[in-house]
């Protein structure tokens, strides 16, 4: 059933206003945002694959930036990964993976495989939980929303969850996790969208089994049976079950838990559910110290998550494609933060900023999007990698490119209109492809004179529509916007009084259309 | 005792009887000598749980104080005066012919005449609310939890007895002789409005007797049905025509029974051999009602083994377990039996020797019922310390105790309303008994209304009804270190134990949020406590909501 059918069959027409989020809707030169609404819920067959990295994955030794080797060496003498042993990538001469990820570095050669580089938020939070609730909320870090992201863009697909659900339309999880959690991600205005399915059969036990056993006493004997009643009136439970039952064949992972995970997200998606957020996750990434060994930097607990976590996926497209489901799914990373540019004392990294995500699948736009992070010669303890991409811009790019959201989707989901970036393939979405012809190599941003003592010009060259200009300072934060608006194509210069700054490291950012390019600038006495 | 030797049912059998099992499980040889052990959270909780409604924390702490004796006769001696009754929450002026304007707003229907269908319809809800009102402000005793297993014993339903005056005496009555005296009880019961009503006792008269009432007084409320031999057909014919004369007056503000001589039998009364071949002498006098009610109700207590074996089981199966062995009934039944027959009917020495016994804390006996709804839903307010609207503020707080009487109405539990006069089956149901609260359709409920407690709440009036998991935290012993957290609350609201194992899971996954060091929920608290913004609170109220949803969705959850 189309959506607009469902709304007038089921939902009487004053209620159609609460729908709308109170935020202000800014669409950029699209349809009016109420017709799109009426045609917004999107039948589709894809599916999309959250990876948790949880803790902070140190960006800068998962995608060395061989472009500024000796700058990188100098910021992290004891855990810098020699450059031979770089993993080298199709194409790209500047930068290369970790020598861990062999797998991944297969997928990039082989076009599954898209690195979105430096993606973060403005004002980069450093808490663990803090920085984990803003990805999975996708707030502003100054805000604090009490629904996840995934979760309002299924409450918008699927109006009115849980009550009715499921149903013949919907008649699996609108969600699924892997675990024992259900997660901020998933959480809609009324329920978590997603359930998690560790604790409610046997067959999710397998994965992350934690039921203790019973003991044959009476309360032994009425707990047995209440669980026995949970599995049995579990909703979903006869499908999963069901769907998991029609695979009994699957390729060959590697032993190590989001393996595990994603081993059960492939044999549901080919067993037939309809689902189509799944979510995984794998922790340690928190590598404070000991994050390489001592004696040799391509060893350590960082080389082995790596490994585990480039295995894992490589094993799951191969695994996809060995079921005939490849084209159907597409999966992506995250963590809540990157690290810092310096290492520690104790051969490790504390929390950072920005870093970057990968997007696998076989119908992902095969690539890099985004340079490598600008590296200072001489980088202070506390300085950050600056953002180049927002990561509501990469949801917005997936729920756009991958699951065909229309912009008042778009608008319910994200809250606002983010940058769209050309992460994925499916022809079904009709976005006509936003490619900027503009090579990295053009300078799009710069300013004089620089360095700089009270004040700089910056001059930056747009193609017209959307066109912004931020200035970051060194530990990533957005201080100022110095324009944001839609305008004409041409050469600007626009005047950044930086008098009441302090002197140092600075980045300017320019944002238009899927463009953006961030560019250093120092300020001094 | 550990978790290992409560799974082992790891305790010394003391009795020389050895248990024929019943049931494939473990049972216990342990009888009612006075439990000497260990006096911790846990022996509280336990004890607390199956006599109140939930252990709220303040009453925990203020147990743990005293000792086990101490606590007992606490609970069985309450402190404070009857409640105070219910009050019109209703506003039916508009639309009924003869609306109780005698009665204001926020003030007590309880003296007030008015036999309209729709007035009383509302009044009963009220009753209703205010009962549920009363269990979740209960003070420190067992006073509320025993006027309920009354209720259940001698049920009888609104949907059919359906006048709200006449059943605010009924259980003022049940609540007034809670702790008292069973025959006077049974006496007292025989007469009273509602049971008249309920089971037609009204309608017996000599002309047209009604066998109903003499039948159940026999079967359910003295001798049960189990006894070889036991009373006869000859039996309830006797006693129905011992039970003619009597009615109710609804248009007396005190909703009195009262007696009829003219539609008295007053022939004597011939009983089986079961009863030695009594006669009851007919009377025919204005007293003749009560005379042979009391001598009916003497001779079946004269049944003094049958009468004490079937009332300490049916308390035996509402504050211990359903399944009574050999063992049990020999260790436990029968001792209970003769303190009820040695105390002459009085019902504290009974349930005082049964709460310090042996067999009321052996592990084995801990956490195997499964919540009633009431319990489960009351319970859970008071065990979170769900705060309720001011008292004084009639609207909202009746609202509220609505939602929490609906909850336990939808998870098939309507106080004034069991499903029939022999209770709730839950209590009497071979072979499932408490098994039967949970099922297909009452467990997902269950589990919606818990996260719905925790998660959003339930908004009533303007108040929103709900499980505020941070200021919980607070009051616990250490919030600030993720493991003793854990353990304090699973000890708290579980009443069966989660292996270290899962609790690490639990751990990692909610209170670090998949992290590996303490640390970070321990700085999350810290600065949440030392500068609670909307931020910080947050951080920590997000993953609390998480843990205690998931720890309420658990099945052990359900046990009590």
């Amino acid at each position: 059933m189309k959506r607009k059918d469902f709304l007038k069959n089921t939902i009487p027409i004053a209620v159609i206003p609460s729908l709308l989020k109170p935020f202000s809707v800014r669409v950029f030169g699209d349809s009016p945002a109420l017709l799109d609404m009426l045609n917004a819920y999107v039948e589709t067959d894809k599916v999309l694959v959250l990876v948790q990295l949880n803790g902070g994955n140190d960006g800068l030794n998962t995608i060395i930036p061989i472009d500024q080797y000796s700058n990188y060496v100098n910021a992290r003498t004891n855990i810098a990964i020699p450059q031979n042993r770089v993993l080298s990538l199709t194409g790209i001469n500047n930068a290369g993976f970790h020598p861990s990820m062999t797998g991944m570095q297969q997928l990039y050669n082989e076009g599954q495989l898209r690195i979105v580089q430096s993606v973060g938020y403005p004002n980069p939070n450093f808490s663990h939980f803090r920085s984990t609730d803003i990805w999975m909320s996708a707030s502003d870090s100054d805000k604090v929303l009490t629904t996840g992201w995934a979760g309002r863009y299924l409450d918008d697909q699927y109006p009115g969850f849980p009550t009715g659900f499921p149903n013949t339309n919907a008649p699996d999880p609108l969600g699924i996790q892997i675990g024992s959690t259900t997660s901020l991600a998933t959480q809609g205005p009324s329920a978590n969208m997603a359930i998690s399915i560790s604790s409610t059969s046997n067959f999710y036990n397998l994965i992350n089994g934690v039921e203790d056993p019973v003991p044959k006493t009476p309360a032994g004997e009425a707990l047995q049976y209440v669980r026995l009643v949970a599995r049995q009136t579990n909703a979903y439970a006869t499908r999963i079950t069901d769907a998991a039952s029609k695979v009994p064949q699957q390729g060959t992972y590697p032993n190590n838990t989001l393996a595990d995970q994603l081993k059960i997200v492939a044999r549901l998606v080919k067993g037939g559910l309809k689902t189509r957020v799944y979510m995984v996750s794998m922790g340690g990434f928190d590598t404070h110290a000991s994050q390489t060994n001592t004696t040799d930097p391509l060893t350590g607990s960082h080389a082995n998550l790596l490994r585990r976590m480039s295995d894992a996926i490589k094993a799951f497209q191969d695994d996809l494609k060995g079921l005939g489901v490849a084209d159907r799914v597409i999966g992506m990373t995250f963590s809540e933060f990157g690290r810092r540019i310096r290492s520690n004392a104790s051969t490790g990294t504390d929390h950072g900023a920005a870093a970057p995500m990968f997007i696998f699948g076989s119908k992902v736009n095969p690539g890099m999007t985004g340079v490598n992070p600008i590296i200072p010669s001489n980088p202070l303890v506390n300085d950050n990698i600056p953002m180049q991409y927002d990561f509501r811009s990469v949801y917005a790019s997936l729920l756009k490119g991958w699951f065909c959201a229309d912009n008042m989707t778009l608008e319910n989901t994200l809250l606002k209109n983010f940058q769209q970036l050309d992460l994925c393939v499916n022809a079904n979405c009709a976005v006509t492809s936003v490619n900027d012809t503009r090579v990295s190599g053009i300078t799009l941003i710069s300013n004089y004179p620089n360095p700089f003592a009270d004040t700089t010009t910056i001059c930056f060259s747009t193609k017209g529509s959307h066109t912004m200009v931020q200035i970051m300072d060194a530990q990533g934060r957005v201080i100022k916007t110095l324009y944001d608006q839609i305008t004409a194509a041409g050469d600007y210069q626009i005047r950044f009084d930086a008098k009441v700054l302090p002197a140092g490291l600075y980045y300017m950012r320019f944002q238009n259309g899927v463009t953006q390019q961030v560019r250093p600038m120092i300020k001094v006495r | 005792m550990d978790r290992r030797s409560f799974l082992l049912g790891g305790k010394e059998q003391k009795s020389s009887v050895i248990s024929n099992e019943v049931k494939k499980s473990v049972r216990t040889n342990s009888g009612v000598q006075p439990y000497t052990g260990p006096w911790t959270k846990k022996e509280v909780i336990h004890l607390l749980r199956r006599t109140m409604f939930g252990a709220k924390p303040a009453d925990v702490n203020y147990f743990l104080n005293k000792t086990l004796s101490q606590t007992v006769d606490e609970l069985l001696n309450p402190a404070s005066s009857l409640p105070a009754p219910p009050l019109k929450d209703y506003d039916t002026s508009g639309n009924v012919t003869t609306p109780d304007t005698d009665v204001t707003y926020g003030s007590t229907w309880i003296n007030s005449v008015n036999n309209d269908g729709t007035i009383q319809t509302r009044r009963i809800l009220s009753l209703k609310k205010w009962w549920v009102g009363l269990q979740l402000n209960q003070d420190r005793s067992i006073r509320e939890k025993m006027t309920l297993f009354w209720h259940h014993y001698f049920a009888t339903e609104l949907a059919e007895a359906s006048h709200a005056n006449f059943f605010y005496r009924h259980i003022t009555l049940l609540r007034t002789s809670a702790l008292g005296n069973i025959k006077k009880l049974v006496y007292d019961v025989t007469i009273d409005p509602t049971m008249l009503i309920y089971l037609n006792g009204r309608l017996n008269t000599k002309n047209a007797p009604d066998e109903n009432y003499a039948r159940e007084l026999q079967e359910l409320f003295t001798l049960g049905k189990e006894n070889i031999p036991n009373y006869t057909e000859q039996d309830v014919i006797a006693a129905a025509k011992i039970l003619t004369g009597w009615e109710v007056n609804p248009f007396d503000s005190s909703f009195p029974s009262f007696f009829t001589l003219n539609k008295h039998d007053t022939t004597n009364k011939q009983f089986s051999s079961f009863y030695n071949n009594t006669i009851i002498t007919g009377r025919n006098t204005a007293t003749a009602g009560t005379q042979e009610i009391n001598d009916l109700i003497n001779m079946i207590f004269s049944k003094s083994n049958e009468v004490s074996r079937h009332i300490v089981k049916r308390l035996y199966r509402f504050f211990v377990y359903s399944e009574m062995d050999a063992a049990t009934e020999i260790n436990v039944i029968e001792p209970l039996a003769q303190t009820l027959r040695n105390n002459n009917w009085e019902i504290k020495p009974v349930l005082s020797q049964l709460l310090k016994s042996e067999h009321f804390f052996d592990v084995l006996n801990r956490g195997a019922q499964i919540k009633a709804p009431l319990d489960f839903i009351v319970g859970m307010c008071r065990e979170w310390n769900v705060q309720f609207p001011p008292l004084n503020d009639t609207a909202q707080t009746y609202a509220a105790w609505n939602a929490v009487f609906n909850a336990a109405f939808i998870l098939q539990q309507n106080i004034g309303d069991p499903p029939s006069v022999a209770g709730w089956p839950a209590y009497y149901q071979v072979p499932q008994y408490y098994e039967l609260w949970v099922n297909a359709d009452t467990l997902p409920k269950r589990n919606q209304i818990s996260d719905i407690m925790i998660a959003v709440g339930f908004t009533q009036n303007n108040f929103k009804l709900m499980i505020n998991a941070v200021q919980y935290t607070s009051q616990l012993a250490n919030p600030t270190e993720p493991n003793a957290l854990i353990s304090e609350v699973c000890d708290s609201i579980l009443s069966f134990p989660l292996s270290d194992t899962v609790r690490a899971q639990l751990k990692k996954d909610y209170l670090l949020s998949g992290q590996e060091q303490d640390y970070y929920w321990s700085d999350a608290w810290q600065a949440y406590v030392a500068n609670p913004t909307s931020s910080n609170f947050n951080i920590v109220n997000t993953r609390l909501v998480g843990l205690y949803k998931y720890l309420m969705n658990l099945a052990e959850y359900q046990l009590g």
